[in-house]
């Protein structure tokens, strides 16, 4: 296979990679490359420029305040995964980065990347929705914040407009009593999941869940923040009966068709059973954390 | 470059190129390339490479895994000239001196860990790194599964590559 013709061109600031992009409507930023480079193989995509921002220093730092983690959008999934700060900060970041890909593939892949090519299958995107994070994104006008509910519009589609770039992704500190968990069904370890669900809940002293959050990623148009099931347990215990409606409630959110891998019916069963384990996972963690 | 119709033939190559200088196996190497080249493409044609093999080009199959200052990547997966400035490791640079064999080549020969061959290159590049990042590898059956699950074989059925992996960290503990 060999890739369509475009010019490359190397940046070493953000300024003149937005430069760059807005004096060709037909370029795009390479980041890691794991998506991209593959649709430049197969022709599915064709520019005219490529943008590689790999030198950009300013966009490969890690930063972690009492709030909020904030990671460049040159740093490598790998790096945020073996990073011991960004684990004691949020530990969802990991357990969801173990299920993307493989280990090579994370070794040059990047967290800003998967956001912004926004796979409705893929893992980054769901964590975002459920942590509640954002990108902050630089274009010809300036810079603004885009929060992740307002993020993903469509599979391989996001709110960006066309000259602007992602140059960071904030995630919140995993919030104190809360607890975490990702979980995904796929046929092969490193495939696209089949689905997956992603939790956070947080616990009151008495054990009454203040909030819950989940997202999904393969069962829609796009990754997806599951609200009504959100709903069935914000306020109440986390007990057996509120985390069979939840399922029941990630479950009717499934819309995406059957496909050459799952049918849509067993897709909802995926739903169904992966949200009992993931609630399962996180309330036993919030417990640990609210113990301490 | 403007996307257009060619109306007359280009008066050089009409891919635009670029100039790229890496460390291959540590020798020093310039050329003037494609930027469309592919790294994996790179070290075969232009560098005679031919131990790197080319098996899906969309990062799935793991045949062409190397090193880029020491972490394995799809050598498919990149272009030669984002790596300018690496050190990339190629199957050619993993046996010692006087083409002793690397332990996990080794281990490859005895446990009959191939049959075509095909995919061994992208096999052994991973195991080398997943024992030069892990000090303490998991070589539970699950564990050495897992970290074999980026290449595909298949003709082997995977049981002996297992084994390999086993008979190599005895060979690097010995």
């Amino acid at each position: 296979m060999k890739p369509p013709l475009f010019d490359y061109v190397t940046p070493e600031s953000v300024e003149e990679a937005v430069a760059a992009r807005a004096a060709d409507e037909d370029s795009v930023f390479l980041a890691g490359g794991q998506s991209l480079i593959p649709t430049l193989n197969f022709r599915i995509a064709n520019p005219t420029m490529l943008i590689d921002i790999s030198r950009i220093a300013a966009l490969k730092g890690i930063e972690i305040s009492d709030t909020e983690i904030t990671i460049g959008a040159m740093v490598r999934q790998r790096q945020i995964e073996r990073d011991s700060g960004v684990e004691r900060a949020n530990p969802l970041l990991r357990e969801v980065l173990h299920n993307v890909a493989h280990t090579v593939v994370r070794n040059r892949g990047t967290l800003a990347g998967s956001i912004a090519h926004a796979d409705a299958a893929a893992e980054s995107p769901a964590m975002l929705l459920a942590s509640g994070g954002s990108v902050e994104v630089r274009g010809p006008g300036g810079g603004r914040r885009i929060e992740a509910d307002d993020l993903f519009k469509f599979h391989l589609t996001t709110s960006l407009e066309p000259g602007e770039m992602i140059t960071a992704v904030r995630i919140p500190v995993l919030a104190p009593s809360t607890g975490w968990a990702f979980k995904e069904f796929a046929r092969r370890r490193g495939d696209y999941a089949l689905a997956g669900i992603c939790a956070l809940v947080t616990l009151d002293d008495s054990g009454r869940c203040t909030s819950a959050r989940l997202s999904a990623c393969g069962i829609a148009s796009t990754a997806l923040r599951l609200v009504k099931a959100e709903q069935e347990l914000s306020g109440g215990m986390l007990d057996e009966a509120a985390i069979v409606r939840a399922a029941k409630a990630a479950r009717d959110a499934v819309t995406a068709a059957d496909d050459s891998q799952a049918s849509t019916a067993y897709r909802r069963h995926l739903v169904d059973t992966l949200t009992r384990r993931t609630l399962a996972v996180a309330k036993t963690r919030a417990e640990e954390r609210s113990a301490r | 470059m403007t996307r257009r119709v060619r109306q007359e033939m280009a008066r050089s190559s009409a891919d635009p190129t670029r100039q790229v200088s890496l460390t291959v196996n540590g020798e020093a190497v310039t050329r003037e390339v494609s930027t469309r080249l592919l790294l994996s493409d790179f070290l075969r044609h232009e560098l005679g490479l031919t131990g790197t093999h080319v098996g899906c080009e969309h990062g799935v199959c793991g045949c062409c895994t190397v090193t880029l200052d020491g972490a394995a990547m799809r050598s498919c997966l990149a272009f030669a000239v984002q790596v300018e400035g690496a050190d990339i490791r190629t199957i050619e640079g993993v046996a010692g001196a006087g083409d002793v064999l690397h332990p996990v080549q080794q281990a490859f020969h005895e446990c009959h860990a191939l049959q075509c061959g095909f995919c061994t290159p992208g096999f052994i590049m991973s195991i080398v790194t997943y024992f030069e990042e892990n000090k303490d590898p998991d070589l539970s059956d699950d564990g050495i599964r897992a970290a074999l699950s980026g290449n595909l074989c298949r003709c082997t059925g995977y049981q002996n590559i297992v084994k390999a992996v086993r008979r190599a960290h005895e060979l690097m503990k010995a």
